[in-house]
């Protein structure tokens, strides 16, 4: 028992210069099941990814091989651009994907703001009242959604995907933004408020405080709404409306034997927000864990 | 300081745009499911209050009932191939991640990791088709076309495509653990697998119970990678029909069915009580015994 410890602590003495033998050993196994992991996440990815610069008798002949000179070929994009209806579908996307985002951070960050700001009786109640609808699945309400929808002339628009979006993403950021206001310093908004700022100056002041907080709820956002299928099935399915992952769900199933134009779809629909993920990978796992874990 | 009658002025300011969103278009259309599934709006007089009927109807008709508790039977295993394989495999890769062996490379790992979690099922489910298509020749046997394998295979796409969120949950919470509990327990002589067992693992146990019963919600609320690949009655002989892929062809209709909205909103409302009962019931007895540690 006794020596067991010393020679923990002798290691541990050791360890931060540099790594021990057995330290070493649990390195590399570590690094081994973690390279097969991503390995198993990235591959078929590029499997998708090189077998769209290839022709159909490539993909088939070799589907794990890289494009040469015999097989390389860009007709599957030539041929998603002519026949899909990508760039508008692109267009649709960004549209329904900013403006959500845009609603969501200007409408959460108010609501966050007051609920952490104007303490009265009712503010847990209304805090907790948005805290129960991150786990509300909104999808269950689609009926009376479309009902709504269909009534007020919404239906089949871009503008009924950003606000069912919207309400759909408003709890997580209501959420997240409420522990970020929660560490603004009180003497700077009273500092501000004896030199006679109105409220929403006040909120003005507090906001680059809480940036991080803002960039979390956009990159949190960004993926849910852009990703979705059933509500642009169910809302606005119409060819003029359809977002990127319906386009490719309706390619897809148009299309079935053109390989190299399917490929070339869904690389088309995967690339961009692998992109902005990779880059913004920080806000959003900040997001993920702040927003579910209070 | 501000007086309490311009405080709720304030609030009120501030918090109406977004209560009147989310009340509008989240919560008032799940109430209004429920309410719809009480009545019966298809007849010609307009909308009657039928009471239970449409539950009776979804629960006993013979042909609705046979689909009906075929796709909560399969959600069921939907769910269970989740807890099972992607909870765990999260867990493992959390684990890993917070090694401490390996502090350089965490952010690299951690991004490749989550990446198959930003595609959309469309591509996820049209990459995996195409892998295990015996046409490629990386497996010989039509997993998706056999009733027995088609379901587990979808799941395990899923599985496949989520991990990564069990894992950045776990392992937000593993590397909030302080250092001087673990170092007090390297002290003590701890070995890393005693560590993590009987030390981390009961630390994180909220997050662990928590990213399960958020595993049960969104399989229960499952639909996207079933249609993806299957369309709305999924085959074979709707061996991978869930309650969500049921739920949209009751509502929309499908070929050879006609768009029934009142007996959607009544699916609807099962899948809705099927959640709230476990979530209510996890968060009332659960969640308040793991939240003993208070780090």
């Amino acid at each position: 028992m006794t020596s067991t410890a010393i020679r923990a602590g002798a290691t541990r003495e050791r360890t931060r210069p540099r790594l021990q033998k057995g330290e070493a050993a649990s390195a590399t196994f570590v690094h081994g099941l973690l390279i097969v992991f991503a390995v198993i996440a990235i591959a078929p990815i590029l499997i998708i990814v090189l077998n769209s610069f290839k022709t159909t008798v490539g993909i088939f002949g070799g589907p794990f091989a890289l494009p040469d000179a015999d097989t390389f070929n860009l007709q599957g994009y030539v041929n998603v651009f002519s026949r899909g209806n990508f760039a508008l579908n692109y267009l649709n996307s960004v549209i329904v994907t900013v403006s959500t985002i845009a609603l969501t951070v200007v409408l959460g960050t108010m609501a966050a703001w007051a609920l952490v700001e104007y303490r009265v009786r009712v503010s847990t109640l209304v805090a907790g009242f948005f805290v129960i609808g991150i786990m509300l699945p909104i999808r269950l309400g689609t009926v009376p959604l479309i009902k709504g929808m269909v009534a007020t002339g919404l239906i089949d628009t871009l503008f009924a995907l950003i606000l069912v979006y919207t309400a759909m993403q408003l709890p997580l950021a209501v959420a997240l933004m409420m522990t970020y206001f929660r560490s603004v310093p009180g003497e700077l908004k009273e500092a501000a408020r004896m030199d006679g700022a109105r409220e929403f100056q006040v909120l003005g002041i507090a906001l680059p405080l809480v940036r991080p907080g803002i960039a979390a709820v956009a990159s949190i956002t960004m993926l849910p709404v852009w990703n979705d299928l059933w509500f642009p099935l169910i809302l606005a399915p119409s060819r003029e409306n359809q977002t990127v992952t319906l386009g490719v769900q309706q390619f897809v199933g148009q299309f079935q034997s053109d390989y190299p134009a399917l490929l070339a779809a869904l690389t088309l629909g995967a690339l961009p927000l692998i992109i902005l993920f990779t880059l913004f990978s920080r806000q959003f796992i900040n997001g993920l864990s702040a927003g579910y874990g209070k | 300081m501000i007086r309490a009658g311009a405080r709720y002025r304030l609030l009120a300011l501030f918090v109406l745009p977004a209560l009147v969103v989310y009340v509008a278009f989240s919560v008032y259309p799940l109430i209004s499911s429920v309410v719809l599934s009480f009545f019966d709006s298809d007849g010609p007089s307009g909308s009657i209050f039928i009471g239970l009927d449409n539950y009776v109807h979804l629960f006993v008709d013979p042909y609705t009932s046979e689909r009906f508790w075929n796709a909560l039977l399969n959600s069921a295993e939907f769910f269970g191939i989740h807890l099972l394989v992607e909870v765990p495999i999260g867990l493992l890769m959390a684990a890993l991640l917070t090694s401490n062996t390996i502090r350089r490379s965490r952010g690299v790992y951690r991004t490749l990791l989550f990446i198959p979690a930003t595609l959309s099922v469309v591509i996820v489910g049209f990459v995996w088709r195409l892998i295990i298509n015996p046409l490629f020749g990386v497996v010989k046997f039509p997993l998706l076309g056999d009733a027995a394998t088609a379901l587990p295979t979808i799941s395990l796409m899923s599985v496949w495509q989520y991990v990564g969120i069990p894992m950045i949950f776990l392992y937000t919470a593993l590397i909030a653990i302080p250092d001087d509990i673990l170092e007090a327990s390297r002290i003590d002589g701890a070995r890393a697998w005693q560590q993590f067992w009987r030390i981390k693992f009961p630390l994180i146990l909220p997050q662990f119970g928590l990213i399960a019963i958020l595993t049960y919600i969104w399989t229960f609320n499952g639909f996207d990678i079933v249609y993806a690949l299957n369309g709305s009655a999924p085959g074979p002989n709707y061996a991978t029909d869930i309650l969500g892929t049921l739920f949209y062809r009751t509502f929309f209709g499908s070929s050879g069915q006609v768009a029934d909205l009142d007996l959607g909103a009544t699916i609807a409302s099962v899948i809705f009580f099927i959640i709230l009962i476990v979530t209510a019931a996890y968060f009332v007895v659960l969640q308040r015994r793991l939240k003993t540690y208070e780090l």
